[in-house]
């Protein structure tokens, strides 16, 4: 295709992808910063990052997010692709309508409704707020967005291969474990990071749910924020960018040697 | 044989119920719940509502049902005014995002094909680090004495410290910011299939280059746009955080008076008739959307 790239769109990539990095390259600068002011450069330092391994709170904060992550994005990676299962492979059951409004609802949802409206239910059922309502409550958000991801890869796959396994006498489980499973793989990891980082990230539906004994990272951050600029979140900040920023990469490399190889063998 | 297909008559039911029994009562039954709780009176206990509920009563429950929280909601012109506020907001930073966004997509539909698949994960990377840590930077951007007055003042543009943050125009940077990829991405996916010939035979034909981009270019692109536009504009009517941090006390959403009226004012029923409010006005939205994404996903080959 002969395409060719104007200075109008050169221009207005670098000034956005300038608008959408400036300010957390930004963050993570002033992380290094000796200076209590967070505006103001005094140097460069690590103290900040030492300060935030001696805050107990903060690191018992940090070990709830990472629990919660792992277990909500667990259970909303089966239950994601069952829900993707369903809608592809098992076209017309009753109530079908509803269930896809169940699906795509929560993505679009205000996160005031839902943290609201699953707090009043874990009331109204008396189930204690904490570690297990901010997982519950998580699960039924980020399963959404695992659906989403899977069903996307299990609408352009040949079904031929599936077909072919049930001909030859594969029953449906096994056929599902040996064929589709391998296949749908990549959308299902990515499916996976995608819930574990959702979760990781909400404040606002943790904050409804959350109990006296259980606070997560992003509910400390916030009461630091509102209290003023602090440079420890800064740091914190910059060890959550670090992490995500690895995680991306590698999961690209990932997928790109996948692909690669699986060229490869195609040819 | 008879194993088999019992199976899969089992596999096909469970498949579809699992997942479905989950949404329904964790997505489903809980704005039921919300739903009773907004016509329920506020109680000093914990949880500070009354329960109208009782089993053994039906006349009574729906006796102890009113609609004193919507009646205030109506009669207290804050609530009103918070809507307004929310819904223009969220208008005008789809609109913004829409400009912001529209150029960023068009660039990456045109730029070598080798380089494509790089600039989606550039664009989707900010989406996967934090979203408060995202609004939390602009803080130390827009102070007073912050970064962007600093630079300003520097190149000699202002003469006096910019106050920007704790304003409306805030807000809309803050929306812009952290909503662009969910603009970007889906007008990128209508603009890159888009075929060039097209326009070319547009300005073969005479056609002036703003001319084609208005009667070929936009409408090709309009489900990018429709879609680009909901997934902004749903969410940024609810938002919370983001008038919170950069937002003045002046800033009204209705997002936040939902989270005031229930961690401050500890008034559930009336947070809950809020929440309902809230929800009748993204209804119709909400509804297009998933239309627009069923119809989406299962078009594609």
């Amino acid at each position: 295709m002969n395409r060719r790239l104007s200075a109008f769109n050169v221009t207005s990539l670098v000034i956005g992808f300038a608008f959408l990095y400036l300010p957390i390259l930004l963050l993570v600068l002033y992380s290094f910063n000796a200076s209590r002011l967070v505006t103001v450069w005094g140097g460069f330092s690590t103290q900040w990052y030492g300060a935030l391994f001696r805050n107990e709170a903060l690191m018992e904060a940090a070990w709830v997010t990472l629990r919660v992550a792992f277990l909500s994005a667990t259970l909303a990676t089966v239950l994601g692709t069952l829900a993707a299962l369903a809608l592809t492979r098992y076209g017309r059951f009753p109530g079908r309508t509803l269930f896809t409004g169940m699906v795509y609802a929560p993505m679009v949802m205000p996160e005031v409704i839902t943290g609201l409206s699953l707090l009043l239910f874990f009331v109204a059922v008396d189930f204690d707020r904490g570690f297990w309502t901010i997982t519950l409550a998580h699960t039924t958000l980020t399963m959404c967005f695992v659906t989403v991801v899977v069903q996307s890869r299990l609408m352009t796959f040949d079904r031929s291969l599936e077909e072919a396994a049930m001909d030859l006498g594969a029953p449906p489980l096994r056929t599902f474990f040996s064929v589709t499973l391998p296949l749908i793989a990549p959308s299902i990891v990515a499916g996976f990071l995608l819930a574990f980082t959702l979760s990781m990230d909400d404040l606002v539906i943790a904050s409804f749910n959350a109990g006296p004994g259980a606070t997560t990272l992003p509910i400390k951050i916030y009461s630091a924020v509102r209290l003023g600029l602090s440079p420890e979140v800064n740091a914190a900040s910059a060890i959550l960018i670090g992490i995500v920023t690895l995680g991306v990469i590698s999961a690209t490399l990932l997928s790109k040697r996948s692909i690669l190889s699986s060229r490869r063998n195609a040819h | 044989m008879m194993e088999r297909t019992l199976m899969r008559r089992l596999t096909a039911g469970l498949v579809p119920a699992v997942p479905y029994l989950w949404l329904g009562v964790l997505f489903l039954v809980p704005f039921l719940i919300v739903l009773k709780i907004s016509l329920s009176d506020p109680a000093v206990a914990q949880p500070p509502y009354k329960p109208v509920f009782e089993w053994s009563d039906i006349a009574g429950f729906f006796g102890a049902l009113d609609f004193e929280n919507f009646i205030l909601l109506v009669e207290d012109d804050l609530y009103f005014r918070a809507t307004l506020s929310s819904v223009r907001i969220a208008a005008v930073s789809t609109l913004l995002l829409l400009l912001v966004g529209f150029p960023i997509a068009y660039g990456m539909a045109r730029a070598p094909e080798r380089y494509r698949a790089l600039l989606v994960a550039a664009i989707i990377l900010p989406f996967w680090t934090s979203f408060l840590i995202r609004i939390y930077a602009w803080v130390a951007i827009l102070k007073p004495e912050g970064l962007l007055t600093q630079v300003l003042m520097a190149v000699g543009l202002i003469s006096e410290p910019l106050d920007i943050l704790n304003t409306e125009t805030a807000v809309y940077i803050g929306i812009v910011y952290a909503y662009l990829p969910f603009m970007v991405l889906p007008l990128y996916a209508t603009l890159e299939k888009m075929d060039d010939t097209l326009l070319e035979a547009a300005l073969d034909l005479g056609s002036t280059p703003w001319r084609s981009f208005w009667t070929i270019t936009v409408p090709l692109a309009m489900p990018g746009i429709i879609a680009g536009s909901l997934l902004c504009f749903i969410p940024a009517v609810g938002e919370f955080v983001i008038p919170d941090l950069l937002g003045g006390s002046e800033t009204l959403m209705i997002g936040r008076q939902l989270w005031s009226e229930f961690f401050s004012n500890r008034d559930w029923p009336l947070a809950s008739a809020v929440a309902i409010l809230l929800l009748i006005i993204l209804v119709v939205p909400i509804v297009i959307y998933r239309d627009v994404e069923a119809r989406r996903v299962e078009a594609r080959p």
